[in-house]
């Protein structure tokens, strides 16, 4: 087994990730598609790990850790949006607009 | 030697105190100042102690190297005990192995020569100096000289330090970040002043804020600051130096609005948070310009040895103090970073006399005196005549001390005056006058402590007001303890013979080896000479014009002023009787035909100045009688003249003069705005950036960004339109709606850069950082 | 299945007789990567949430490929028996559309796709000219099994609760924080 065919299989994964975070109008796909660039980081960190001692293992367990944490408090703030507009589309979220 | 590398134990005990306190002091019966009282009791015995032994290894230094080594402590036992078999002359074996990488090369040649045990292994890493280069001479020729020179016995005064590891940094963990304690004569003399100082502020405070509603609060607060004080004073490594640093602004922050309900206490909280700020961009990139140029090590003993000996290019010592005096504007209320200082007595009275007197605003000096050598050796302080160092501080010196005699407020006088005290003791240093800046930050701790803290008992007696032009007056028999020990405060303070101030003082004035007669100085500083004379002049007349208002006249204010009790007095007459003879600690050799025993003169130099490898060779003045004369015959002129004004009633030609002289109003206004500084900051830079800086850029978004985005796909589209209309429709046709759609488009693209949308900042975040990377990448290859 | 990949893995690290294992990563990447396309280009928001188990499961049976059973259980645990099912709670909570929808996706979909394209470039062409044809070792993980009885498991729990006991601490501080923080996100005042 190779080092790369791991890494690589993370970058298109990371990237699939990020092309939903950009494309995606539903909050909670959103934060679904963290979830893949999330996974992807993690399998780096496995597959590097084999080469660095187990802190990579332990720190892909925190990312996890982690993980749950950030969708505990995403799916509280779309639930919150739904509640505020009666809906999660992101694109109406533009009070940042100049 | 125990009490020397157990230093830890006094900032350890005082963090105890503050979480102890934190935990319980509501449930106590004294509300938790029982526990801080006691804690920093035993942290003043413990000082008194570390002085003692202190003063013993000095001693014993200076007469046999073999006793000291003897007494080495260390983890490492082994080294401990080779050290015990031989007379080591290494000049730094009370440092504990692993904590200065310079001591420890040159230790390391020794050991293998002559043992032959294998210490050498793990400590040299990069610089792979054997321990026959090492011996024979190839390290720098400045080290093998001075260590020669001291270990044929010469006098050497070797910092006590001990470290353990806190993290490894960097790869490989070639850096070693420590947390220790370095103590030499510096830091055991800091010791002694933050200990004091808090202890009687302590006995004090339990008085003065009795009944307050933050009361636990307020003790568990000066733990910490104590605390932090201590730890930032035993520092070993320039990041532990920060870390205190920041530790001490905190609890200035929280201290200064401990009485956030009221709105200016919180502003001027935030104030000195903010403004320390500022210095404090300077204090990390000094901080890391010091760690480059010292071959990437924090220890301040490294540094120290590195800058001494020419190891360091002076452009990088150059740098790195500039830096580090942007953070000394600002800690220790220099100009133009003063401002805070003078807001942040909306703390309590024994907070400002604490932290805003006594301690904290010190730190800069400390961190100065601390790095000293970078100074002397980057602002080549020896030999010259003008320096940045001196400026500001001459310049504070004497600006500060005109700005405090326009003052109702009896504390704003007094941080004004600390302002200017502050520029006497940078000056001294800036002028190579260590010695005396210590001397003088010594002596001013304890007569500046007990002004304040005079200050906070009339407050206290006259209905917490500090108005002393409209509330005070006529205090002279009614607090006649306060005002006797304000009276020997403001003596010592003006610099009046024999209170400790006038010894002080005078070794600073002389130091800048400029007077006539002048001798042993370290350059001439004419002009600081002329400033800090003006200074001293314009510090015996506010305070004598404060006396006037406080003590005598009729009593302005409404209800009965009483003395204070006793825990407010006690304080006040101890340090009233240190500021008046501690002066003695530092009596010069000879004045004039009489010389004085050597037991008892230079006492306080000889404690306190590290001789050594990692302190620069400087001069020291020699007393000058003209010039005592003279500054004595200033401070007496700054008295005389105040004094004639208020009491007599004389100097008719003075009273009112504002109201009839355009000059002099003019300068009684730009006194009373204080400069303008307050002006400049809020109004001109702060409203400049809020207002006209954010509108325009608000401007330029809208109109200049938007209009090209939108010009340029409209103007695209009539240039298309007009084109299309005059040029042969047949043959362009396509060619020109196709570039009149696509500028369009363009233009309707760009234009959606600005929607608002999340998704499409990250598309663009990603885009580019997927581009950059890109560029990385082949860059790399 | 666990044991059968495990013990493929092993004999793939000791052996250069790997083909087997190769085998089924490929499998498993390629269906992985039609998983995560699913996830991010569906039009019905519940096959979203089901795809998306199946790219996690994909994960952690890339885990098992390392040698790393504890992390690839926790990782269907956590992922699949905890997330997952937070997901499906959240499209049920906000009234999400069940069925097909057809406003899920907004129109950057051209920009997003270079986007991916050329992070998905830039990644692989680094990644492949720095590590080249380096095989997986995993020499770095017989020290602390050695350490530990031959028990990866034990080796990690010795990594966790010794030098990474501080972090670990931190970590569940921030749980607690995250917790609260969700509640008082949610509930209804």
């Amino acid at each position: 087994m190779l080092l790369n065919q791991f890494l690589l299989l993370a970058a298109i994964l990371f990237s699939i990730g990020v092309y939903g975070v950009i494309v995606r109008r539903n909050g909670v796909l959103v934060l679904m598609s963290i979830e893949l660039i999330l996974n992807s980081v993690n399998i780096n960190l496995i597959a590097f790990s084999t080469y660095h001692g187990l802190g990579g293992q332990v720190f892909a367990l925190f990312v996890i850790a982690v993980a749950a944490a950030e969708v505990g408090v995403g799916l509280a703030i779309v639930l919150l949006i739904y509640r505020n507009r009666r809906s999660v589309d992101v694109d109406a979220l533009d009070e940042l607009k100049g | 030697m125990w009490f020397l590398t157990h230093t830890w134990i006094l900032p350890a005990l005082m963090a105890l105190s503050f979480v102890l306190i934190l935990l319980f002091g509501k449930r106590l019966p004294r509300k938790g100042s029982e526990i801080g009282v006691v804690a920093v009791a035993i942290c003043f015995a413990l000082s008194l102690v570390t002085a003692g032994s202190w003063w013993n290894h000095i001693n014993s230094d200076h007469s046999e190297s073999e006793h000291a080594a003897g007494e080495t402590l260390g983890t490492g036992s082994a080294v401990a005990a080779e050290h015990l078999e031989e007379p080591d002359p290494a000049a730094f074996d009370d440092v504990q192995d692993g904590c200065s990488r310079v001591v420890d090369e040159g230790a390391v040649g020794e050991h293998t020569e002559e043992a032959g045990h294998s210490e050498g292994s793990d400590e040299e890493h990069s610089l792979a100096l054997t321990p026959g280069e090492n011996a024979s001479g190839t390290a720098p020729p400045a080290a093998g000289a001075s260590q020669a020179e001291e270990g044929e016995g010469h006098a050497t005064t070797k910092p006590v330090v001990r470290c353990a590891q806190w993290f490894p940094m960097g790869l490989e963990g070639s850096t070693t970040i420590t947390v220790g304690t370095m103590v030499d004569g510096q830091s055991v003399f800091m010791l002694f002043v933050v200990s004091i100082i808090s202890l009687l502020v302590h006995i004090y405070s339990t008085d003065y804020v009795n009944g307050d509603r933050r009361y636990t609060h307020y003790f568990a607060f000066l733990s910490l600051f104590t605390a932090s004080m201590l730890f930032f004073v035993l520092s070993q490594s320039t990041i532990q130096m920060i870390v205190g640093w920041e530790l001490v602004g905190v609890c200035s922050f929280a201290l200064i609005g401990h009485w956030w309900e009221e709105k200016p206490n919180s502003d001027a909280a935030l104030k000195a948070f903010l403004t320390n700020r500022v210095g404090d961009m300077g204090l990390l990139i000094g901080m890391t310009v010091l760690y480059f140029a010292a071959d990437r090590s924090f220890s301040i003993l490294d540094i120290n040895i590195m800058a001494a000996e020419g190891e360091i290019s002076h452009g990088l010592l150059l740098l790195a103090s500039c830096c580090l005096i942007a953070a000394v504007m600002s800690k220790s209320g220099q100009f133009i970073l003063h401002t805070w200082l003078p807001d942040a007595m909306a703390g309590p009275t024994p907070v400002s006399a604490l932290i805003h007197a006594a301690t904290m605003v010190v730190a800069g000096i400390y961190l100065v005196a601390r790095l000293y050598p970078v100074f002397f050796e980057g602002l080549s302080i020896a030999g010259s005549s003008v320096n940045l160092l001196a400026v500001v501080g001459a310049t504070t010196a004497m600006f500060g001390a005109f700005l405090a005699f326009v003052q109702k407020d009896v504390k704003k006088v007094l941080a004004y005056s600390t302002v200017s005290q502050l520029g006497f003791m940078v000056t001294a240093l800036g002028v190579g006058a260590w010695t005396a800046a210590m001397f003088h930050l010594f002596t001013h701790a304890m007569f500046k402590a007990c002004l304040f803290l005079g200050a906070g008992s009339m407050s206290h007696a006259c209905h917490h007001s500090f108005n002393m032009v409209d509330d005070y007056g006529g205090l002279r028999k009614i607090m006649p303890r306060t005002f006797w020990t304000f009276i020997i405060a403001t003596g010592a303070l003006a610099g009046i013979f024999p209170l400790s101030g006038f010894w002080s003082k005078d070794e600073i004035l002389a130091g800048t080896g400029s007077f006539v007669g002048a001798e042993g100085a370290n350059g001439t500083y004419h002009v600081m000479l002329a400033m800090l004379v003006i200074g001293a002049f314009g510090t015996a007349a506010y305070m004598t014009r404060a006396i006037w208002y406080c003590f005598f006249g009729e009593y302005r204010g409404h209800g009965e002023p009483h003395e204070s009790g006793p825990r407010i007095t006690i304080p006040l007459i101890v340090l009233a009787s240190l500021g008046a003879v501690v002066g003695f600690l530092n009596l010069p050799k000879e004045i004039g035909p009489i010389s004085f025993p050597e037991s008892l003169h230079t006492q306080f130099e000889q404690f306190v100045e590290p001789v050594g490898r990692y302190f620069p060779e400087i001069s020291h003045a020699s007393f000058n009688i003209p010039l005592a004369l003279f500054s004595l015959a200033v401070a007496g002129l700054g008295v005389l003249l105040p004094y004639l004004y208020y009491w007599k009633g004389g100097l008719a030609p003075l009273r009112n003069l504002s109201e009839r002289n355009a000059l002099a109003r003019v300068g009684k206004t730009v006194l009373v705005n204080k400069y303008y500084f307050d002006w400049l900051y809020t109004d001109v830079i702060t409203g400049f950036v809020k207002g006209p800086l954010a509108r325009a850029a608000n401007w330029f978004n809208a109109h200049v960004l938007d209009a090209i985005v939108n010009g340029v796909g409209k103007g695209a589209v009539l240039t298309g339109r007009f084109v299309y209309d005059n040029i042969d429709q047949e043959v362009v046709d396509g060619a020109v709606n196709a570039a009149g759609t696509t500028a369009s488009e363009t233009g309707g693209v760009l234009r959606h850069l600005q929607s608002g949308r999340i998704q499409q900042y990250a598309a663009l975040f990603f885009a580019a950082t997927a581009l950059l990377a890109g560029v990385f990448v082949v860059a790399a290859g | 299945m666990i044991g059968t990949l495990a013990l493929l893995a092993q004999q793939a690290t000791e052996h250069s007789f790997d083909t087997p294992v190769n085998v089924v990563f490929y499998i498993v990447a390629a269906f992985m990567v039609f998983a995560a396309i699913r996830v991010v280009t569906t039009d019905n928001i519940v096959h979203a949430a089901l795809w998306l188990i199946m790219v996690l499961a994909g994960v952690g049976l890339n885990f098992l490929l390392l040698q790393a059973e504890f992390v690839a259980i926790t990782q269907v645990l956590v992922y699949l028996g905890a997330i997952v099912v937070l997901f499906l709670f959240g499209i049920m909570l906000t009234r999400a559309p069940l069925g097909r929808a057809d406003d899920l996706d907004n129109n950057m979909k051209p920009i997003a796709a270079v986007v991916g394209v050329l992070l998905t470039a830039v990644i692989a062409f680094a990644v492949i000219r720095t590590f080249g044809d380096d095989r997986l070792t995993f020499e770095a993980y017989s020290g602390p099994m050695a350490e530990a009885g031959n028990n990866r498991t034990t080796a990690l729990a010795n990594e966790i609760f010794g030098p990474q006991l501080i972090p670990f601490e931190v970590l569940s501080v921030l749980l607690t924080a995250a917790l609260i923080g969700a509640i008082v996100l949610a509930r209804r005042d």
